[in-house]
């Protein structure tokens, strides 16, 4: 190989894991909602997509300060995750899983017709105040607000891993993933607990929004990074934290490469055909995910 | 302190599990209630902790009282937050959480973080091979220390009264002795109450004071221990059984009951 060849190796590798540390942080939202309440949420992209318009709206129609509209977009999406558990899904706790899944479509189609009927299908700027100097690392080079986003991303992971291994709410939350009865019977309010697993995935989408907006410009596109949810977290396991930041990482490196590698000979598209190429290749064998739980079988 | 009186629990609206069932289970006293497989042991403690309605059933005659305070309709983390908890069967560990973090999830009703470290501390002393396999993921405990386990995690949130259902199932006799020597250390030294559901007989009857025989969701025979242990019924019925063994037997018991029935 060239030095040529591996700079531009490199430069795919450093592009691909800091769009990759976005999808585990959007990714990160549905495994918290699934980890502690078995909920499977197709309307996280959708999530996303609505803290995207909220803080847009703030910013360039409201005036708002920047870190005003964030803080906006993040309460928007606690108060919206947290009513949505309490008014759409505790009625449908013990209905058949289906019927939660039914019910996040049911919202996701909802939440993108949503902004052509109200505010018009523009595309708006969410501009934050990052600079556009182009961030070198060798011979990569990033947008700022990609190596923004991939630092708060990586603080997020930090945090929650924090939380779920040395807080007491933590430790008490995967007590109630791990068997609700008995979290119940040692005297845990579950019910609580998955409110607040939907306020964390409201935090989560709110900030991944935010960035995420920032980068693609604001319209119904956003949500599509919902998309590359399913592979990450099917790669990482379903309810595994570390996992969905590998899975994250695995998954923004694979597009990455097969863009830079592929496209030239196929004329484009396997961006978005080898993450599920990949997804199904692990459901075959690994149904359960690289860091996912396993039942645990005694003898 | 704890009485259950002529309660009747329905499953999904129309399956009828307890048909009356009174039950008195007083203050730093082991109280045992003993019966055959399906005969509504579970059932009952799960009437009594709260845990009931988790699976669709429903407490619809008669009430439980705690300390004069009607707890039949709680919900079960308030029956745990007024010092009653149940220990299950099977244990049920929660698998992914090491041991030590199984007891903090088990004294998430303490409002103080030094209290919670104080009441592990206080279980290790009781079961000192948990402290061993403290930072060991609780899925892969051995069966009797996740029986330990099970009752140090019910131990943490302070309780008055422990519920226990079975804790001898499946485990070698040597560590039901030493479980059972314990459960016995600590009413005595923790001022602990504790009803006890077995289908050992024989052990259930060393440490308990007083008993009941539970039949097809009914109480059939309650005393005191001792007079139980020479009821000649229990004898032929329970530990004759014990003394067989296990599941084989099951079928001449079936065979036994129909021929004969308590108090018939
Ligand atoms: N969730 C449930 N729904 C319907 N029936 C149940 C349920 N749990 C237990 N039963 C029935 O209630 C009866 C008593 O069960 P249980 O209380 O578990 O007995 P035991 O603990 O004495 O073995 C059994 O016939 C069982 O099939
Ligand atoms: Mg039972």
């Amino acid at each position: 190989m060239s030095s040529e060849d591996l700079g531009f190796l490199w430069a795919l590798l450093v592009n691909g894991a800091s769009i990759g540390l976005m999808y585990a942080l959007i990714a990160l939202g549905f495994v918290l909602v699934y980890k502690a309440t078995d909920a499977i949420n197709f309307a996280q992209g959708e999530f996303v997509m609505l803290a995207s318009f909220a803080a847009a709206l703030a910013l360039g129609i409201g005036g708002m300060p920047v870190i005003a509209a964030v803080l906006l977009a993040v309460a928007l999406m606690i108060g919206f995750s947290f009513g949505l558990e309490r008014v759409v899904l505790r009625p449908l706790l013990g209905r058949p899983v289906v019927a939660v899944i039914m019910a996040t479509i049911g919202l996701a189609a909802m939440l993108r017709g949503l902004p052509p009927i109200t505010i018009g299908g523009e595309t708006r700027a969410l501009p934050l105040p990052v600079g556009d100097e182009p961030v070198r690392l060798g011979a990569a080079s990033l947008p700022p607000i990609q190596v923004v986003g991939a630092i708060v991303a990586v603080l997020f992971f930090v945090a929650f891993t924090w939380f779920f291994k040395k807080s007491r709410m933590g430790v008490a939350m995967r007590a109630v993933a791990d068997n609700q009865q008995v979290a119940m019977a040692m005297g845990i309010n579950v019910e609580r607990y998955f409110a607040l697993a939907w306020a964390m995935a409201g935090i989560v989408s709110a900030l991944g929004g935010v960035l995420w907006g920032s980068m693609l410009g604001v319209d119904v596109h956003v949500a599509v990074i919902g998309l590359k949810v399913f592979p990450v977290v099917i790669l990482g396991g379903l309810d595994s934290i570390g996992g969905a930041l590998v899975g994250g990482l695995i998954i923004g490196i694979v597009e990455s490469l097969a863009a830079g590698y592929l496209d030239p000979y196929v004329g484009g598209g396997t961006k978005d055909f080898a993450p599920y190429l990949l997804m199904i290749l692990v459901l075959m064998f690994r149904p359960y995910g690289i860091f996912g739980k396993r039942k645990i079988e005694r003898v | 302190m704890l009485s259950l009186n002529n309660i009747e629990v329905v499953y999904d609206g129309v399956i009828l599990v307890l048909k009356g069932v009174s039950v008195q289970v007083r203050e730093g006293e082991i109280t045992t209630i003993l019966g055959a497989n399906g005969a509504g042991k579970t059932t009952t403690l799960k009437a009594i902790s709260g845990v009931l309605r988790s699976e669709r059933g429903e407490v619809t005659k008669g009430s439980i009282e705690f300390g004069g305070k009607r707890i039949d309709g709680l919900r079960a983390f308030d029956v745990t937050r007024l010092g009653l908890v149940q220990v299950f069967e099977g244990r049920r560990v929660f698998e992914h959480l090491t041991t030590e973090e199984n007891l903090i999830a088990g004294g998430h009703t303490q409002r103080e973080p030094r209290r919670v470290r104080e009441r592990i501390g206080m279980v290790y002393d009781y079961f000192p091979r948990l402290k061993e396999r403290r930072d060991q993921q609780s899925g892969y405990l051995s069966g009797g220390e996740q029986q330990m386990l099970a009752i140090g995690r019910a131990l943490m949130s302070d309780p008055k009264v422990v519920l226990l259902d079975e804790p001898s199932l499946g485990l070698a006799p040597m560590l039901v002795e030493e479980i059972f020597a314990n459960v016995q250390k600590l009413v005595k030294e923790e001022k602990l109450t504790v009803l006890l559901v077995e289908q050992n007989a024989t052990l259930a009857l060393e440490i308990a004071r007083h008993g009941y025989v539970m039949e097809n969701g009914r109480i059939v025979l309650e005393g005191d221990a001792e007079k139980l242990r020479s009821n000649s019924d229990i004898k032929e019925f329970y530990l004759g059984l014990n003394e067989v063994g296990g599941r084989t037997s099951y079928r001449d018991v079936k065979h036994y009951r129909r021929r004969k029935r308590w108090l018939s």
